[in-house]
């Protein structure tokens, strides 16, 4: 099997016009030809996965997951019902959508899968499918947009897919059905009458295509609340398909971008874009906003607080069940040059977290668990009666550097800094290629000497645990 | 031929929760009750309209969101399924239902000469939404009254509240004076809810009433305030702090509903009856009446 990869993205409009009536407008049918031809590129590409992350299906309990293997119905736009309707008959990855499901859960999103007949498909995945996949000859997956979801939640959607992507060796093709500007006009006009609403909008929308024709999508991304607030409609339904699309493409500035058509739907900037992830763009990322591996923001609201274990000061993690597994948890200890912090999980002994020696850094031995649930992230090694489980020993890495970030910004120290690390797997077997691919996309590139041990147990049912050290003089 | 009249008027929930809970033969999922309070709330309203004679229930749902115009169901019947994108796990609703097609066009023609963009919706193939069929469920299980069903402009993400409610009493001022030409008696409805901050998580239960409450103390405060002006007839109040209400509790009247509704009201003076109030997901949610009937009946 081939390593799993994104060969193409693209970014289609929304609205029913390009199905519907392209005939009725020549920019109508400009988008239509730019539909036609990205559906031929998807298939000499010869993709085996359509990934749809559609602005018309807003969600608010998490992401949701389209997973009828063969949704079938019509639709009719509920403002352009007079155009006509759209029966539709997709094919459905649904093994893609749970393993899609699971990971999201891994990285501590809510998400689920839908499989329901009759669920009303929206208008802008009908669009892209009809479209880019008239035969329904290539899988597809559908994901929802969360009302809620800020950047984070956003990335982490698009990890979690890639995470899938690489794991089933997939050729997927990534597409934003979304408006650039979505401001329509609220009155009916004539075809022929058809325009950008605004100069103010076709200015925008152009620096948007200015940039993705020069690959720079993740500029894109970063500008994305701005460009929500200068020509959006403050619907609750941000610009966040950009997020997940520069995540989907590694947050790369250097794409090859090309700009197939931009037209006016009603007003809305409508465009076709094609990215392709060849490198040529401008160069090197700017990335000054997070790169989050785990999702940890507002969930688990209905839970009530005394079935959280502490208040270390993060919500529960949906997904990684709080666990009462393993000795019981110790306040860490304060000794001179002690370094704690409430965003890490507490010690399973008296000691601290970290302790500060001159300019040396020594961390005491750190695991996936989570602050405040003691949730482990990738799931236990075994149950309460010690049955062994089925874990994720890349998403248990994950939270390992994370909580290790967390602890070494405490100090005030950089990932930069740290100079060693020991790491322990309770199955170097099983779990070392794992544990070694998340070093090499995460300490790896930091470059501290490292030695990797395999012991028989941890305290708590985790398969991994670093020691590490750091040299905070620069 | 005599002056129609509008019966009563009424503020009602839609999350498809409440229908999901009462477990009726259309809905495929079953549940094991929850948020009674809303349900009985809407009992005592089916109770008190239960001797009111009308022709049709006129009602204005924001979950058919329109952004050129506002548009009416315009075909006689309707049938098929209909399944919530949101909560497809708790509402999947075979729906069967009469349209009032002359009253629409009636609305639509006097919207139209004001000068509102408007539109009938006459696709076949068009599936009504699930906050329609939600709320005329629940206020008429039977459905043995025909609607007229009138789609949410979205005004209020395109312009702003003040706007969305120049429009709204605007609609609401030719919906009443087109129920007066028709001679017919008329409920108006505003498939509504006040506050609108939703929880992000589900519990396993749906119905598990032990995790449901507001989400925050200041959306509590504005429902009340509101139902306050309600159950003390203040309508105008509502409609001078509608701004306020609805960016600062995220108030679902950003759909138009319940501007709409009291300006068909005629801007109420006198109390409106609280049949019940609750919450669902953390979202609030009344179910109100103004009693026209027992108001407006010697104007007819």
């Amino acid at each position: 099997m081939s390593a799993g990869e994104v060969v193409a993205s693209f970014v289609v409009p929304v609205h029913p016009h390009t199905v519907l009536a392209p005939e009725q407008n020549a920019g109508w049918q400009r988008l239509r030809d730019a539909f036609d031809e990205a559906a031929q590129t998807i298939r000499e590409l010869e993709a085996d996965l359509i990934i749809v992350y559609s602005t018309t299906w807003p969600s608010i309990i998490g992401h949701q997951i389209q997973a009828d293997p063969n949704p079938e119905w019509v639709m009719v736009d509920h403002d352009f019902h007079d155009l006509g309707s759209i029966p539709y008959s997709f094919n459905i990855d649904a093994e893609f959508a749970h393993a899609w499901d699971e990971a999201n859960q891994n990285r501590g999103l809510q998400s689920r899968c839908v499989n329901y007949k009759g669920f009303p498909i929206d208008v802008g995945s009908v669009v892209a499918l009809t479209l880019l996949n008239p035969d329904n000859k290539i899988p597809a997956v559908i994901v929802s947009s969360n009302m809620y979801a800020n950047r984070s939640e956003t990335t982490v959607l698009a990890k979690a897919c890639l995470d899938v992507v690489k794991a089933q060796g997939r050729r997927a093709v990534a597409v934003t059905a979304m408006s650039l500007s979505n401001r329509m006009f609220t009155d009916f006009i004539e075809p022929e009458n058809d325009k950008i609403h605004s100069l103010k909008d076709d200015e925008w929308n152009r620096k948007i295509l200015e940039f993705l024709e020069q690959g720079r999508l993740e500029d894109v991304g970063q500008l994305s609340r701005t460009i929500h607030r200068q020509i959006r409609v403050q619907k609750v339904v941000a610009f966040k398909p950009m997020w997940w699309l520069s995540a989907m493409n590694g947050n790369r500035n250097d794409l090859t971008g090309r700009i197939m058509a931009y037209e006016a739907i009603h007003g809305a900037g409508g465009a076709v874009v094609s990215l392709d992830p060849t490198p040529s763009g401008a160069g090197d990322k700017e990335y000054d906003e997070d790169d989050v591996e785990y999702f940890h923001g507002e969930r688990g609201v209905l839970d009530t607080i005394d079935e959280v274990e502490d208040d270390g000061g993060s919500p529960p993690q949906e997904g990684s069940k709080p666990t009462k597994q393993g000795p019981d948890l110790w306040e860490p200890t304060e000794a001179e040059g002690s370094v704690n912090t409430t965003t890490a999980p507490k010690p399973v002994g008296a000691y601290p977290h970290a302790r500060r020696v001159g300019d040396m850094l020594f961390l005491s031995g750190v695991g996936p668990r989570q602050p405040g649930t003691n949730a482990i992230p990738g799931g236990p090694i075994h149950d309460n009666e010690g049955v062994p489980l089925e874990y994720d020993i890349r998403a248990q890495t994950h939270a390992v550097v994370e909580n290790v970030r967390r602890i070494v910004e405490e100090a005030g120290a950089r990932m930069d800094q740290i100079v060693d690390v020991t790491t322990f797997l309770v199955d170097m077997k099983r779990d070392f290629a794992g544990y070694n691919e998340v070093w090499a996309e995460t300490l790896g590139k930091v470059g501290p000497t490292r030695t990797t041990l395999a012991i028989d147990a941890l305290p708590t049912p985790i398969a991994v645990e670093m020691k590490v050290i750091v040299h905070m003089a620069d | 031929m005599a002056k129609g009249q509008i019966v009563a008027g009424c503020i009602a929930p839609h999350p498809p929760h409440l229908v999901y809970a009462e477990n009726p033969p259309q809905n495929e999922p079953v549940a094991e009750g929850g948020w009674e309070q809303l349900r009985w709330g809407y009992e005592r309203l089916r109770a008190s309209l239960a001797d009111i004679d009308y022709d049709a229930i006129v009602l204005l749902s924001p979950h058919w969101q329109t952004y050129v115009g506002t548009h009416f169901l315009g075909l006689p019947h309707f049938e098929g399924l209909s399944v919530d994108p949101i909560f497809p796990n708790l509402f999947r609703y075979h729906y069967d239902m009469n349209v009032d097609v002359e009253l629409a066009k009636a609305i639509h023609d006097e919207a139209e000469a004001a000068g509102l963009p408007v539109k009938m919706m006459e696709n076949p193939d068009f599936r009504v939404d699930y906050g329609t069929i939600t709320t005329g469920h629940l206020f008429n299980p039977d459905w043995d009254k025909p609607l007229v069903v009138i789609s949410s402009n979205r005004s209020t993400a395109y312009y702003s509240v003040e706007v969305m409610q120049e429009m709204m009493i605007e609609l609401g001022r030719v919906t009443r004076k087109a129920i007066e030409a028709s001679g017919k008696k008329v409920v108006v409805l505003a498939s509504n809810s006040l506050s609108h901050r939703h929880f992000t998580t589900e519990s396993e239960v749906p119905e598990d009433m032990s995790k449901e409450h507001i989400t925050s103390h200041a959306m509590h405060l504005w429902d009340m305030r509101m139902i306050e002006y309600m159950r003390t007839g203040q309508a105008q109040r509502i409609l001078d702090e509608m701004p306020e209400f609805t960016e600062q509790a995220i108030a679902e009247s950003d759909g138009g509903g319940l501007s709409w509704l009291l300006s068909t009201l005629d801007v109420p003076t006198y109390p409106a009856t609280l049949h019940g109030y609750g919450t669902i997901i953390g979202t609030g949610n009344a179910v109100v009446e103004w009693p026209c009937h027992a108001h407006e009946v010697s104007e007819a």
